[in-house]
Parts: structure tokens; C-alpha cells; sequence
């Protein structure tokens, strides 16, 4: 089996590796960049705990193949905190509680990161409906809806 | 035991339990840095996959493996004949017991596959391709018998047989022939024909539930290696790593001392992970290849081959006066237990009336073996599906009556006193206060509008105490770490630095707690019952405790005063001793001068908690129901729970939060769906539908304190309750919105829109 040669820019650094052709960015990710923060949960794009955001776009990394990633920029949760310094949106989902079990809280983050970087004053129902792709089984999103609402009004702030 | 709320200011003097910090575990969950089961590797590691039953129900007539052994690349490849043949035994994990023999024939099918999806044979390779490979070599040869799954279908006596060697239990006489009828329990009191010959109104109806999953987001994981010198290490995600390391040994005939397992975070249980599937085969498959193998389940072998709980048919029949005064119930619960004995009806059975004070009543339980996966332990098991039908069944009484189904249940709540159902007599219980909770909430005089019903429903949890461990030690800069057993599936390690910081006097933030492999920390029973934040709580305080009384006598040592003038207060010693004019000595002083008194400040605490205090909830749901489609938005929902004390309220409300989401789903969506020939044919996310974010209101927690005196800060069990009443809640209001009892769970659109159709 033939590997491809595979250049793309993950969370703002050149990154390489070699993938088989059936093998998932998910995959690539995990088991050759050692970037495990983004699970697989379903592995047919139904519960988002893989979410990515290539070129600025939203993606299950579990539907895209790992030799499509070639000359993207690809951004995981590994990539959203400022060194030290958490992003508010982790921050504002640990004040306000909105993980408990946690698994799906990286594809949760990555996904409300892709939100408002679209727009930036969701309505609580806009808000929902964008992450009805990220499947959490342990708070009935209350808590997260709230703590992305937050984030947002904060995120508005610091642009202000 | 000293125990807080003896005093009445208890409360008022709290300073960290009660308060919401952030939990410290919480950085490494929102940066991708914790690691959960199939996050974690080892050099040379293999990967272990499952060859699974394509047939419901077969006779396996051969299992030929030479193939697959020949590919290269492969390592191991295991069948039953690779497991001990065990003796039927029973074994207590925390959440009910289990039979060792049936745990291992589930892991791994012997003679006979049970459902689609048993697995019947797994390999260890060098790759996932080859392992794939690998398994389409295997040859095996089945004679397909015939399957039954409905639950009644297979309580018939012609129905086809899962086991010749299960005769009923529980019934007077044992039987003459095998059946699928497990065991028949029976909870009664009272004279049942009197009750309801005194009678002014009497309802009966029978209702429905479906198979559905626990559905956590992280399918099972591990990584097993045995070792040259028989010693094995296990890393898997799990409600218990305690469980895991005496399941593994049983099923593979070792000594559990010989297993070490690391708990993995978790990525959602709700009892779906208080069992094995992989790790024995894991473990096994390493034993064979002289290597480390990894295994990770796909999302559709979590729904065929693990939880899910059972479907039901529930009967009941209530009768009471014209003041509404229950006089009688009889309840028959009928659960599917999946392919070997053991579904949740004896909980099912023990709930069901537990919210009520009704004089003559009769609950019969059966348990049921059926060609669908083994059922596991999801939230308050057995609960919701009694519930459903006994809080249907009360909501239809308060319509015959013409009163108001709150105050129909305050009539008959259970109060301090009365004899429950189940058996006990309730002490500190805070289930009117429930009630009265949501009865003064301005959501039960909310206007509604056209299409729009109003549902009420409630809900009982025992909750449990058990075994368990908890040790603290205090570092040389005066921090604390508190070690304990028990997997931190919701945010269980910042209760218990809370807890361990309120008695330490320390800010929480110098607390560090951590789950400890089954080498490194004393026996705990696994993460279930609700037990975690009473049971290793109560060990995490009194070893806390036993540190204050050690630190007290050393300050007395230092000052060279009486122990008994020494206090601690607020993180300090405090000398009582007024002759003495001594500044106080903070931990972190008594700390750095340890090796003068005595050494190393720790204690370790093991024990079995008694006084769990059970738990009530009172929920009421909003729906919208849309003619047309027959489509149902919940609109509001609100819930009431006493949890006695909480000890971090954001995450008792996320628990609420996350029960009542569960019980929606189970209400209105979710469901097994089986073909003709018993193989699931919903098994994706896609396809089997938990609720997303869009689908689901707000839903607003009420939490209600009514203090559990048998622990040292009021603590009840908390994540099962929630679970309880939303299935009804929800009936009860598309009933309210409709006009018609909807009886068959899920409401899904087709049903409502036929019941729409036929009014």
C-alpha cells in the first residue's frame, strides 16, 4: 500500500506525515501527530466530538481523508488556547460548568469557535441550532448554551 | 463520626461546600490534554478487534481460525475456548450484581450466539486493516434457531428458548420446563380486592417502553498488557477500575491481584460502563502475542453489543376514593433483559410506588431473556420505565377525579415515617418540599397556548452508599492531595476537594484531587447508585478529619499544651490556651515542621457508608404538539430535586440538567429498532436520535435541601433521580395538549399523528 506525503499547517505550525489512502484526518491527527484532543465518537460525522476547522470551515475530521488535508490550515482544540492563557470560551465552560464528562467538549469548543468567528451575536437559538451537530449526552446543553452566550458577549467586548 | 449538621448554623458556616469553583480537572478537559480510553498508547501496541454474531440467535456449529492465524501481521486471534468455562457465581460491583458465568459468556459467546452482534471471536494485529482482514478470515458456522425479542412474545409458552437450563425463580412451585421468564418478583401489602372494592374511581391502563441506550459519546476503550511474569496492567475508561480488575480476573481465571488498572477519564457511563466487554479480550489477545493491545469499540458495536436497558410493558391498575385517598395499586412490569437474566426490574419494582402511601398494593416483576443485547445499568435502573407507567397512570386519575395532579400526589406523598413500599421506613426525606417546590413555581400558572400541554410527574432514586477508600495526604508547602477510587464521570473530583477543603480550612484551589489505579488507593466500589459524592465523599471528609485531629496534636505538641486546648479554625491551630501567647500555626507551617512531629501528615479512610438518603424529584413539562406532523417540542421544563445538601451546586444542577435531556430523549425519540430477522437496524447516531442542542429548551433546575444527617454535610445521591420522572412528565403533557393518553414510548411524530387522526 502506497503512503501519501502529506504538508499541512496545524494550529498555525507546518506539520507532515504520511497517510494511508483511507485513512481520516481524525486518524492522522490522533495517531500520527499525537494530537488526541479531538475523539472520535461516532466516526460518521453524527456527533461532532471530532470537530476541526480546515481553511476557516467547520468539518468533521472523521468525514475528511487525511491526504485532502494537503496545503490546509487546520485548527483543533490543541490550537485554541494562548499558551497558558485559555481561550474565553474554555474559559467561560469551566465557570459556568458546562462539561461533565468532557469527551465531547473539544469538537463542543472547536465547533462555537467556528460560530463565532462567523457571527459573532448568535441568538440562543441560532447558537442551537449551529451545534446540533455536537452531540452531548451529560448536560443537556443548558450550561453550554449559557456559557457560549457569555463567551460571545465577551468576545464582542474585547473587539470593541 | 462528627457529624456537621448536628449543629443548626451548620450550613452558615460552610465555606467552600455550597460554593461553585471551578473544577480542577477542568484546564486538561477544555485543552484536548485529557486523556480518555483510546487516548492512551504503548510502544509495540497491537490492535484488538471483535469478529461479531451476524444472527440473533444461532447454534455456533464451528469456528475455524487458521486463516486468519496465517495472515501476516496478525498476532493473536481468541475464542471462548481461550476463557475458562465458568461456574454460575454472583458477584456485587456497586450497581446490582452480576453473574460471573453470563459476564463471561457475554464477552465472548460459547455454543450459542444470543443476539446480533455477541462476539464470537477477536484478533490482535499489527494494523486496524489487518486485524479487519483477519476478521473476515475467520470461518464460522452457524445453525440459525429462531428469535424472540418483544418482551411478552418471549414470555410465551411456545416461544423460542434462549437457555434450556433457566427455570423461573420466584414463582411457588419451581417449574417443570426451562423458560425465558427469569424470575418473578413480588412486593405486596394490604388486602388488594378490599382496596379496591372501597373504591369510588378506578383507572387501567397499559403502557409501553422501548430498548434505548445509555449513549455516552465515548465508545469503550482499553489498552491491556500481560506481562512476561504473568503481571497485567489494564487502562480503560470505566465506571470502576476496582470492577474492571475483578471482572477481568474472573473471566480469565486470575488472580486479581495480578491486574493493575488505571482508570482513563470517562467519557460517559451512566451505568453503561459498569461492566466489561473488552478488557478480558484485551487482556487475552496480549497474553497470546506477548504484547500490548489496544481496543476501541465503533459507535455501532456500543449499540449492539453493549447497555442498552430494557423495553418494557408496564400494567397498572389504581383505585381511589373521591377525595382522591389511593386505596389500592397493582402494577405488573414486564422488562426485557437482553440475551442473559439480570434486567433492572427488581429496582423497576421497588420504585414504583415508593412516591406513594397506599395501603393495599401488589407490584409483580418478571425478567425476561430475549434475543437482544445483555441490558446494563442506565441511571436509576428500572426506574423511568415503572415510572412511566405509574405517573401516567396517576395523571389519568387526577383527570377521572377532577382535581389537580399535584395535589392529587400531595395527598398521597410518602412523608418522615411511613413505611415505603419497598420495605423501610423514610427518615429525612424531602419529597413534599419537592412537590411544594414546583407547586409555588411560576411555571405551573404559566399561560398556554393552542396545541400546548402542561405535564406533572415525579420520581424516587434509593441512591447507595458501599465501600470505599479515600486517603489525604498533606504536601511539605501545606497543600493537600485527596486520592480516591472512584472515576470522575461528572465532576466528582471537585466535590471531593471541596469537601476536603471545608474541613481542612484550606482554599480549594490547595487541594488536588486524583483517581488512583486499583495498586496505588483501598478498594472502592465503582462510580454508580449515586453513591460518589455521599460514599467517598463521607471516607474523603473523615480522612480529612483524622489529618485536623493529627494536626491539632501537633501544634499541642509545639506549644507544649493539652491537645484538648488546641482548635482548628479556618486552616489554622488556634492555642486555647490563654496563658499561652502563641500566634496560631497555619497548615502550611505545621506543614514544613512535620519531621519534628511525628513525620509525614496523611490519612487513609476505608469504609462502608450506610445512610444514603434517598432522593425525590417533581418535574413539570411544556409541550407543543404540531398537528400536522404529529412533531413534539418540549417548550419548558422545570425540576425539583431534593438532593440534601449540594455540595457544588452548578454541577448538581448539571445533573439534573442532563438526567431530564435523557428522559426526554428516551420520551420522544429514542429506540432499538430491530428487522425481521432481530439485527438493529438503527445503530448510528444518525439513525438512533439522542437529543441535540435544537431540540431541547432551558431547563430549570430547583434544587431543594432537605439535609441527609447521615452525612457529615447533608449529601444525598443526586445524577439518578432526574432520570425518573421526564418520560411521563412529558406523556402527560402531549396528553394535556392532545386530548389523548399516548401509552407507547417513543411519541414519536407517526403515533401522535395517528392518535391525533383517531380522536
Amino acid at each position: 500500500m502506497t503512503r501519501t506525503h502529506v504538508s499541512a499547517t496545524v494550529n498555525g505550525d507546518p506539520a507532515e506525515f504520511l497517510s494511508d489512502p483511507g485513512t481520516t484526518l481524525l486518524d492522522a491527527l490522533r495517531d500520527e501527530l499525537g494530537l488526541t484532543g479531538a475523539k472520535e465518537g461516532c466516526g460518521s460525522g453524527d456527533c461532532g466530538a471530532c470537530s476541526v476547522i480546515v481553511d476557516g470551515r467547520l468539518v468533521c475530521a472523521c468525514l475528511m481523508l487525511a491526504a485532502e488535508a494537503e496545503g490546509r490550515r487546520i485548527e483543533t482544540i490543541e490550537g485554541m488556547a494562548d499558551g497558558s492563557t485559555l481561550h474565553p470560551l474554555q474559559r467561560q465552560f469551566l465557570e459556568h460548568a458546562a462539561l461533565q464528562c468532557g469527551f465531547c467538549t473539544p469538537g463542543m469548543l472547536v465547533a462555537t469557535k467556528a460560530l463565532l468567528d462567523a457571527n459573532p451575536d448568535p441568538t440562543e437559538s441560532e447558537t442551537r441550532y449551529w451545534l446540533a451537530g455536537n452531540l452531548c449526552r451529560c448536560t443537556g446543553y443548558d450550561k453550554v448554551i449559557r456559557a457560549v452566550m457569555d463567551a460571545a458577549a465577551e468576545l464582542r467586548q474585547v473587539r470593541v | 463520626m462528627t457529624d456537621v449538621l448536628d449543629r443548626p448554623d451548620a450550613k452558615a458556616g460552610l465555606k467552600v461546600v455550597g460554593t461553585r469553583p471551578v473544577r480542577p480537572d477542568g484546564a486538561d478537559k477544555v485543552t484536548g490534554r485529557a486523556a480518555f480510553g483510546a487516548d492512551f498508547a504503548m510502544p509495540g501496541m497491537l490492535v484488538g478487534k471483535i469478529k461479531r454474531s451476524p444472527h440473533a440467535h444461532a447454534r455456533i456449529v464451528s469456528i475455524d481460525t487458521k486463516k486468519a492465524r496465517a495472515l501476516i501481521g496478525v498476532k493473536a486471534v481468541v475464542t471462548a475456548a481461550d476463557f475458562p468455562d465458568l461456574a454460575s457465581e454472583e458477584y456485587e460491583a456497586g450497581e446490582g450484581a452480576a453473574n460471573m458465568r453470563d459476564l463471561s459468556l457475554n464477552c465472548m459467546a460459547r455454543e450459542k450466539v444470543l443476539y446480533d452482534g455477541h462476539a464470537v471471536a477477536a484478533v490482535a494485529a499489527t494494523s486496524t486493516a489487518i486485524a479487519d482482514q483477519a476478521l473476515d478470515l475467520i470461518e464460522v458456522k452457524y445453525e440459525v434457531l429462531p428469535h424472540v425479542i418483544d418482551v411478552e412474545a418471549a414470555m410465551a409458552p411456545d416461544a423460542p428458548l434462549l437457555h434450556a437450563h433457566l427455570f423461573t425463580e420466584g414463582l411457588e412451585a419451581r417449574p417443570d420446563k426451562p423458560s425465558n421468564i427469569a424470575s418473578r418478583n413480588q412486593l405486596a401489602r394490604g388486602d388488594l380486592d378490599a382496596g379496591f372494592l372501597v373504591a369510588d374511581v378506578i383507572v387501567e391502563g397499559r403502557y409501553t417502553t422501548a430498548a434505548v441506550h445509555q449513549g455516552y459519546i465515548e465508545p469503550h476503550a482499553c489498552v491491556a498488557a500481560f506481562g512476561a511474569d504473568g503481571q497485567c496492567q489494564v487502562w480503560s475508561s470505566s465506571q470502576g477500575q476496582f470492577m474492571v480488575r475483578t471482572y477481568c480476573a474472573k473471566v480469565l481465571g486470575l488472580e486479581s491481584s495480578d491486574i493493575r488498572v488505571t482508570p482513563a477519564e470517562i467519557g460517559g457511563g451512566f451505568g453503561g460502563k459498569t461492566t466489561v466487554y473488552l478488557e478480558p479480550l484485551a487482556l487475552a489477545l496480549s497474553r497470546q502475542a506477548g504484547a500490548p493491545v489496544k481496543m476501541v469499540m465503533t459507535r455501532e458495536e456500543v449499540f449492539r453489543a453493549t447497555g442498552p436497558t430494557s423495553g418494557a410493558v408496564i400494567e397498572v391498575k389504581l383505585a381511589a376514593k373521591a377525595d382522591g385517598t389511593l386505596v389500592a395499586a397493582d402494577v405488573v412490569l414486564k422488562y426485557q433483559a437482553g440475551a442473559f437474566p439480570g434486567s433492572p426490574v427488581g429496582p423497576g419494582s421497588m420504585t414504583a410506588l415508593a412516591c406513594y402511601d397506599v395501603p393495599n398494593f401488589r407490584v409483580t416483576g418478571f425478567d425476561v431473556v430475549t434475543n437482544s443485547p445483555k441490558v446494563a445499568a442506565y441511571r436509576a435502573p428500572g426506574a423511568p420505565i415503572s415510572a412511566f407507567g405509574v405517573e401516567s397512570a396517576i395523571d389519568e386519575l387526577a383527570l377521572k377525579l377532577g382535581m389537580d395532579p399535584i395535589a392529587l400526589r400531595m395527598k398521597n406523598a410518602v412523608r418522615d415515617g411511613v413505611k415505603a413500599a419497598y420495605g423501610p421506613t423514610f427518615r429525612y426525606i424531602g419529597y413534599v418540599e419537592t412537590l411544594e417546590a414546583i407547586q409555588n413555581h411560576p411555571h405551573y400558572r404559566a399561560p398556554l397556548g393552542p396545541n400546548q400541554g402542561r405535564g406533572v410527574a415525579v420520581g424516587f432514586w434509593f441512591n447507595v452508599g458501599g465501600e470505599s477508600t479515600a486517603a489525604v495526604n498533606i504536601g511539605e508547602d501545606g497543600t493537600a492531595t485527596v486520592i480516591t477510587g472512584n472515576p470522575d464521570i461528572g465532576g466528582s473530583r471537585v466535590s471531593m476537594a471541596m469537601m476536603a477543603a471545608e474541613v481542612l480550612g484550606l482554599p480549594v484551589e490547595k487541594v488536588r484531587p486524583i483517581v488512583a489505579d486499583t495498586a496505588s488507593i483501598g478498594f472502592s466500589m465503582l462510580t454508580g447508585g449515586s453513591r460518589t459524592t455521599f460514599a467517598t465523599g463521607m471516607a474523603v471528609t473523615q480522612a480529612a478529619q483524622k489529618i485536623v485531629a493529627d494536626l491539632e496534636r501537633r501544634a499541642a505538641q509545639i506549644w507544649e499544651v493539652a491537645a484538648d486546648n488546641v482548635d482548628w479554625l479556618d486552616g489554622a491551630a488556634v492555642c486555647l490556651d490563654a496563658a499561652k501567647a502563641v500566634p496560631d500555626l497555619t497548615l502550611a507551617s505545621l506543614a514544613a515542621q512535620s519531621a519534628r512531629t511525628g513525620g509525614p501528615i496523611g490519612a487513609q479512610v476505608s469504609l462502608t457508608a450506610q445512610g444514603a438518603g434517598p432522593g425525590f424529584g417533581a418535574h413539570i413539562c411544556d409541550v407543543e404538539v404540531d398537528p400536522e406532523t404529529g412533531h413534539v417540542t418540549v417548550l419548558r421544563y422545570t425540576a425539583a430535586q431534593d438532593v440534601g445538601r449540594a455540595i457544588h451546586p452548578a454541577y448538581v444542577e448539571g445533573q439534573i440538567q442532563g438526567g431530564v435531556a435523557q428522559g426526554i430523549g428516551w420520551a420522544l425519540n429514542e429506540e432499538y429498532v430491530f428487522d425481521r430477522d432481530g439485527r438493529m437496524e438503527n445503530a448510528g447516531f444518525l439513525d438512533y436520535r439522542v437529543p441535540v442542542a435544537s431540540d431541547l429548551p432551558m431547563i430549570e433546575p430547583i434544587i431543594v435541601e432537605v439535609a441527609n444527617p447521615r452525612h457529615p454535610f447533608g449529601a444525598k445521591g443526586v445524577g439518578e433521580v432526574p432520570i425518573v420522572p421526564p418520560l411521563a412528565a412529558v406523556a402527560n403533557a402531549v396528553r394535556a395538549a392532545i386530548g389523548v393518553r399516548m401509552t407507547d414510548l417513543p411519541l414519536s411524530p407517526p403515533k401522535i399523528r395517528a392518535a391525533i387522526d383517531a380522536r
